[in-house]
């Protein structure tokens, strides 16, 4: 106890520069503490995309690609699938509910999703939390628009604006259904997923402006105005793909199989946390690499205290025989070397601590505004207690080094005065 | 209680390391207690080397060191650090305090390692600050100005009164100096002496100054020179 009060009165005696030592251990410990807090909240908020929702089907390709399109809405779909097929099991005994998609088109970069009512009856995100909406209401009419709240911050849209849809998903796409505008009756509330870049509009809707389209060309000659167009008949012939919820778990892999096996037209049914867990783990090398570079910067910053502790030392051998003169033991000289070294590093996560919860409480809520990301500003969890644990125990390894050193030092030096 | 000799040597040798010649050998050398005892020798004839023999810092490579009555080269390593902290104090040549503790922690310093000089310094001054005060004011360092002092700021003649009070606390039986006045001058050198003198009467401590300065020999009661002492080889030296 005596021998760690003389570390601290040593480590105050230098206090400027073990003061830069403890702002680059505090700042590299809250980077790390950052990093692993916003990379578990990202993957819960990942493997959340989308929840409730048991089957996700689409035409047949690769399982991540249907989940890209069909909820990240990113590339597009190989095929599109029949209304008869989609029909068929829509009105399966065991299927509760389904949801349309029907992807294709676009609004300045933003995809444009038709549906129907269901989606804002069923669809949930994150912990079974359904779409609720900011301002307005549903669509209820063929050209009504209902936006995610990033197309609307971002676009500077209110309700009532009418909106041109574009054909095909380009930013600068040129072939513009701008003879049958959509009003923009209701915005949703930020989720943190792809929905808040989405563009929903009836599937009535996309069938309305594709009536004078034919094989995604516009036919010259074959205009039909936007009231002509309510008078046909605009149930969709193909959509994109549909979204399951099923009366009860247990049917969930002979509803997929039958999906599946279906002779008419080759399907694909998967299970959306299965592949969304798949895609993510795709995306764990980056992630790994973060966290490897932010580990790197600790040990950076630790290298430093052992740079400047080593340094030191030579200068403070006569300091060495001046304790050991009044009775101190080489023992105490390597606990009080060490021990500056393991004060310091101590400190500096507690000060990381400190800087880290001062930044989630200032970020917070515009984190969660923004990007519908909840960052929790509880206690450590108890990855981040093992990584501070560890954090803690390198630095008291590598304090060691040091103060093996001095130990040695005061063996061979004794009380002789060397400078 | 018989008296022991406060030091008692016995057919001591010393090298530094195994290849290196031998640095010391002491056929016999007894100090009573209570006395003022002049080192004097060449430089590098062994003096400080003595000094951490009796300190039990080094160990002889054969014989005995006795202090105290007690042969400390047969203690563990743990037992020797404590004796020497129980039972001797020390004043260095120069640069004897402890940078980044004040002139107050510094003179307490021998405290934080000895039960025994923490107890016999409380039991003096009644606590350990005001014990480290009573020291100082003999000394005459004792200002608010001085021991509010970082210690490094503080004179060299000063600083060698605060390592004397170090030295001093708690009172030790034995008070080693090993050139304390070589940063001195002349007048306050003899100051320097009369206050040290004057404590170690107090406190019955033995003195055991170590010196090139041989016109500082006549102020003590023996004369001890090292070069005619040691028995070993002098070229080894
Ligand atoms: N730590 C050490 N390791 C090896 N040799 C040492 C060590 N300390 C001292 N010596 C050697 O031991 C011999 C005696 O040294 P010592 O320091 O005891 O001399 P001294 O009489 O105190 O000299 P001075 O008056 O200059 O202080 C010298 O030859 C010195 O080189
Ligand atoms: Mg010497």
């Amino acid at each position: 106890m005596a021998i760690l009060s003389l570390a601290f009165k040593s480590l105050f005696n230098r206090r400027y520069t073990a003061g830069l030592i403890l702002i680059s251990i505090a700042l590299s410990v809250s980077l790390l503490l950052a990093v692993e807090r916003l990379r578990v909240e990202s993957r819960n908020s990942f493997a959340h995309t989308i929840s409730g929702t048991d089957l996700v089907v689409g035409a047949r390709s690769g399982s991540i690609n249907l989940l890209l399109y069909s909820i990240f809405r990113i590339g597009d779909a190989t095929n599109n699938i029949s209304w008869k097929s989609y029909q068929k099991f829509a009105e399966h005994d065991l299927v509760k509910w389904t949801i349309p998609i029907s992807l294709g088109d676009s609004h300045k970069g933003y995809r444009v999703m038709g549906t129907n009512q269901d989606y804002f009856r069923y669809y949930k995100y994150g912990h079974k939390k359904s779409l609720t909406l900011n301002q307005g209401q549903p669509f209820k009419q063929v050209y009504q628009a209902v936006l995610g709240q990033e197309v609307a911050r971002k676009l500077g849209y209110q309700v009532g604006e009418k909106i041109v849809i574009a054909h095909g998903a380009g930013k600068t796409s040129f072939t513009r259904h701008d003879d049958k505008p959509f009003e923009v009756v209701g915005i949703l509330e930020p989720t943190g997923t792809p929905v808040d870049r989405t563009v929903h509009v009836p599937l009535e809707g996309i069938e309305a402006i594709h009536k004078d389209w034919i094989a995604g060309r516009q036919v010259a000659g074959l205009q039909i105005s936007a009231e002509e167009a309510l008078e046909k008949n605009l149930t969709p012939k193909v959509i994109t793909a549909f979204l399951v919820g099923l009366k009860s778990k247990i049917a969930t892999f002979r509803i997929q199989r039958e999906i599946n096996d279906y002779r008419k037209e080759p399907l694909l049914a998967i299970l959306p946390g299965v592949a969304l867990q798949q895609l993510w783990d795709m995306m764990g090398v980056a992630e790994n690499a973060l966290l490897v570079v932010t580990v790197l910067v600790v040990f950076v910053g630790l290298i430093g205290m052992l740079t400047v502790m080593l340094a030191g030392l030579n200068e403070r051998r006569r300091e060495m025989a001046i304790l050991r003169s009044v009775g101190a033991r080489p023992g105490h000289i390597l606990l009080l070397v060490t021990g500056e070294s393991l004060l310091l590093s101590l400190l500096g996560i507690a000060l990381g601590l400190l800087l880290l919860y001062t930044g989630l409480l200032l970020g917070q809520p515009a984190i969660e505004s923004r990007y519908g990301l909840h960052l929790p500003i509880g206690i450590p969890a108890l990855r981040e207690w093992i990584i501070l644990g560890l954090i803690g125990t390198s630095s008291l390894i590598i304090g060691l080094i040091p103060g093996y050193r001095a130990y040695r030092y005061s063996l061979s030096d004794g009380m002789s005065m060397r400078i | 209680m018989p008296q022991t000799a406060a030091i008692l040597l016995k057919d001591l040798r010393f090298g530094w390391r195994k290849n290196l010649p031998e640095v010391l050998h002491i056929p016999e050398l007894e100090v009573p207690r209570g006395e003022r005892i002049f080192i004097g020798g060449a430089s590098g004839s062994g003096k400080s080397t003595l000094l951490a023999l009796l300190a039990g810092v080094n160990l002889p490579t054969r014989g005995e060191v006795t202090v105290l009555g007690e042969t400390i080269n047969r203690l563990s390593g743990a037992r020797r650090d404590h004796f020497r902290s129980d039972h001797i104090g020390f004043v260095f040549q120069l640069f004897n305090l402890i940078p980044y503790l004040s002139v107050l922690e510094n003179v307490t310093l021998p405290c934080r390692f000895s039960q025994l000089r923490r107890q016999k310094a409380t039991e003096s001054g009644g606590d350990l600050h005001s014990e480290a005060m009573r020291l100082l004011t003999h000394l005459d360092m004792a200002h608010e100005s001085l021991i509010h002092r970082p210690v490094t700021e503080l004179s060299v003649g000063q600083q060698q009164r605060v390592a004397t009070a170090r030295a001093l606390i708690g009172a030790p039986e034995i008070i080693i100096a090993d050139e304390p006045t070589s940063a001195l001058d002349s007048d306050m050198r003899q100051a320097f002496l009369r206050l040290l003198f004057q404590e170690c009467d107090e406190t019955g401590s033995t003195l055991l100054f170590v010196s090139h300065d041989r016109q500082l020999a006549s102020l003590f009661e023996r004369h001890i020179a090292l070069d005619e002492l040691n028995q070993a080889d002098q070229e080894g030296r």
